[in-house]
């Protein structure tokens, strides 16, 4: 029996006898071998977005903030923070749609499980990125390793997000050796770097039963470490803003607010995604109509959840309207941003609770469209979270100059942003040059197991 | 057991009556020589005021006050010895003259629309009078904003003061999220304010702590500790035309104008002293009296100084 096992697992995984593991092999290197015109032009156009972000934080850096960011000092917290929550947010969907699917098994992670980890390794990279951008004396930076209180929630931002970088960069790492090997000894037509580099990262893989052994144990290890980090992460960024005593943020709901709010966006993140990716790299018999009609159910569900602790955090205090509320929920409800919060409660809570019940709008394309809607109302709800609030503090605003009633954010703040989004989606798409997008052997490992939803693929 | 209950509180109250002498002597500024013998000469020397209103020198040993040498070797983080400063507000007197506003700005080398003390029109509900409602950062006793900071940027002085360290300050602007007042201001680098602070830079005769306010960091209203621990009153109380505000020692029990001085405790009593925002428990260390047998009646401002961007 012990004999069979090992041998299966050989068998399984380093002998590609399998004319099955052979095509999907072929299918899944694909997009490493060369990059068309369009490929060219993509990744060109988030280089210039990226290099005018660098040049538009040049710019600010350089010239008075007064004059290149609309902040000032009641909104003293603009585009760059909310834009820092939602990639905090975004990051969680590693959590998601890779670590909660996989210890609870069910089968269609594998293909999702690497790209969902590596959008959470680049957005929580970009998240760090806006804070730099939004700090008055970025070149201080280190002063938070000289002096750094731990009574501030700051520091505890930092302690878990860096501990979640670490463990997520390991954590897209590991599953990723079996495939250095694999590209190494099946990729031809690549410069000798990177083929140096496969061999480097491959670590010596050989597939030997020792070796898929303790692989196996490092990423049940990290997979179970990453959920309550990834809690942690974003149940701290809410932190920031509750252990205030603003009264827009003074909720006990916070934590678990953002984190439902996070795994709506990582669902939705991850229809857009599968759905760029199957279409670019041809990859529909991996990344199938079935995924797109569990994410739409997952979206469904989460978006429920979302509008659960919405109603909690906003309809809770409408219903009393004390002196401290009511100046911020009236602007949002009925004043100056109305028109903004419904078309946030509309596209990123009401339509993804309802429309992915009808099955035919859990087909690729129409979910997506929902996704896309989900996704950019994530972002401006992040907006209305942190910014409309500054603008009613306890005390009136009386006598001051227009531009410090009312935020709105300069191009300059406009391009940084644009630019953290661009750098995201640069990383995914040079990961995914160099790297399978799809794990192999994580799905060739579901089929040869007979995993019915692998199966079913087809 | 009677006996030494008797005593003990014989004792007691001849600790106290000393105690209230004390207290009433330092509160004219004066400190009387009564422990003369019990500390050794210090050789420093203090000015302070005699009851017959002569400045006279004694030795630092004499006094509590520190000696102007001490105060001269003024750290930012530490606060001044032996003092709670204290700021008193009398809303009754206000009348919008903005003196305490432009004092404040001059002082600190601050433009417009930078304030550190702010004057707000406040009607507490539709058929209360409204009245000027001057606004200081008020070195809570338990401030939110030390709290969060980071980097002990911005952090709470043995004398009260909330005081901030402007080569720390990082710039994250948790401290400005974190005041429920909007007490905070950034220096986002207006170049009308660079220019001028450039210009002023080495003007002798100003305060502060955050004289040296720079681009990218928080500052705010401080009490003016250097001023304060030579026994100059802060701008904005010493330019007020009506006496509105009161400033001094928690520790002497008196606060003062310039002109009048009252006892702190009496003064909160009589006039029903109140802070800010009690319920959320930041415990500020500045007063309001409230706005009762005005000595204005409430003219609104038509005026308008902070339009100019």
């Amino acid at each position: 029996m012990e004999e069979k096992i090992k041998n299966s697992e050989k068998t399984t995984y380093e002998t590609f006898t399998q004319e099955e593991y052979m095509e999907m092999k072929r299918d899944l290197l694909k997009p490493l071998e060369k990059i068309g015109l369009w490929g060219k032009v993509w990744i060109g156009f988030l280089v210039t977005v990226c290099l005018l972000g660098v040049y538009a934080y040049y710019i600010q850096e350089t010239k008075s903030k007064y004059v290149t960011v609309s902040l000032r000092d009641y909104t003293m917290w603009g585009v760059y923070i909310s834009n820092f929550v939602f990639f905090v947010a975004l990051s969680l969907i590693g959590v998601l749609m890779s670590a909660v699917l996989k210890l609870t098994n069910f089968e269609w992670y594998r293909p999702l499980s690497r790209i969902a980890e590596v959008i959470a390794v680049g957005a929580i990279m970009l998240a760090g990125v806006s804070i730099v951008a939004a700090m008055g004396r970025p070149e201080r930076l280190w002063h938070l390793v000289v002096y750094g209180r731990i009574q501030s929630p700051i520091v505890w931002d930092i302690i878990v997000i860096l501990t979640y970088v670490t463990t997520s960069l390991i954590l897209l790492f590991i599953p990723m050796i079996p495939s250095m090997a694999t590209l190494k000894n099946h990729l031809t037509g690549k410069p000798k770097w990177q083929m140096k580099m496969y061999e480097l990262l491959s670590f010596g893989w050989e597939g030997t039963e020792a070796q898929w052994k303790s692989l196996k144990r490092s990423i049940k290890i990290l997979t179970i470490m990453v959920i309550p980090l990834g809690v942690a992460i974003h149940t701290v960024t809410a932190w920031l803003f509750a252990t205030t005593l603003r009264a827009e943020w003074d909720s006990t709901n916070f934590g678990a607010y953002f984190v439902s709010g996070a795994f709506l966006l990582g669902v939705a993140g991850m229809v857009v995604a599968i759905f760029v990716i199957r279409k670019a790299y041809n990859l529909e018999k991996y990344l199938t109509e079935m995924h797109f009609d569990k994410l739409g159910m997952a979206l469904v569900m989460m978006s429920f959840i979302y509008i659960y602790f919405n109603i909690n955090e906003y309809l809770v205090p409408a219903y009393k309207m004390s002196g401290l509320h009511a100046n911020h929920l009236l602007n949002l409800f009925v004043g100056d941003e109305a028109l903004f919060y419904w078309m946030v409660v509309l596209f990123g809570m009401v339509i993804p609770a309802t429309l992915p019940l009808i099955p035919k709008l859990r087909k690729p394309l129409p979910l997506t469209v929902i996704a896309v809607g989900v996704v950019i109302a994530a972002w401006f709800k992040r907006y209305l979270i942190v910014i409309p609030g500054l603008a009613h503090p306890y005390l009136p605003i009386q006598d001051v100059p227009e531009s410090w009633r009312h935020y709105t954010p300069s191009l300059i703040e406009m391009t940084i942003v644009a630019a953290t989004f661009a750098a995201t989606l640069l990383i995914v798409t040079l990961f995914s040059r160099f790297f399978p997008i799809i794990s192999v052997w994580e799905v060739a490992e579901g089929k040869l197991e007979g995993k019915d939803e692998i199966i079913n693929y087809k | 057991m009677k006996n030494e209950k008797e005593d003990s509180n014989r004792r007691n109250f001849l600790k106290l009556g000393l105690l209230a002498g004390t207290a009433t002597l330092t509160g004219l500024g004066v400190k009387n020589t009564l422990f003369a013998n019990a500390k050794e000469e210090t050789g420093e020397k203090v000015k302070v005021l005699t009851v017959d209103g002569k400045v006279v020198e004694v030795d630092s040993s004499l006094v509590a006050h520190p000696s102007e040498e001490k105060l001269s070797q003024f750290n930012v983080r530490e606060g001044i010895p032996g003092k709670k400063f204290i700021m008193v507000i009398d809303l009754a007197r206000c009348a919008n003259a903005r003196k305490c506003v432009e004092g404040c700005q001059s002082m600190h080398g601050m433009l417009p629309p930078i304030e550190y003390i702010k004057v707000k029109k406040m009607q507490d509900s539709e058929l209360a009078a409204p009245y000027w409602f001057p606004q200081t950062c008020y070195q809570c006793d338990n401030p939110p904003c030390t709290k969060v900071c980071p980097v002990d940027a911005t952090f709470k002085r043995s004398d009260g003061i909330v005081g901030i360290d402007s080569d720390r300050c990082i710039g994250c602007k948790f401290c400005m999220a974190a005041c429920p007042y909007s007490a905070r201001t950034f220096n986002f680098g207006r170049p009308e304010q660079q220019a001028f602070s450039e210009e002023h830079a080495h003007d002798a005769d100003k305060c502060c702590t955050t004289k040296s306010s720079q681009e990218g960091t928080v500052s705010k209203c401080d009490f003016c500790p250097e001023s304060s621990s030579k026994g100059i009153l802060p701008s904005c109380v010493t330019e007020c035309p009506n006496g509105t505000i009161f400033f001094g020692d928690e520790l002497e029990d008196a606060v003062t104008n310039g002109e009048e001085t009252f006892r702190l405790s009496e003064l909160l009593t009589k006039r029903a002293g109140y802070r800010q925002f009690e319920e959320l428990g930041t415990k500020p260390r500045v007063y309001y009296l409230p706005p009762v047998e005005r000595n204005f009646p409430f003219e609104d401002a038509t005026e308008v100084f902070n339009q100019q961007e």
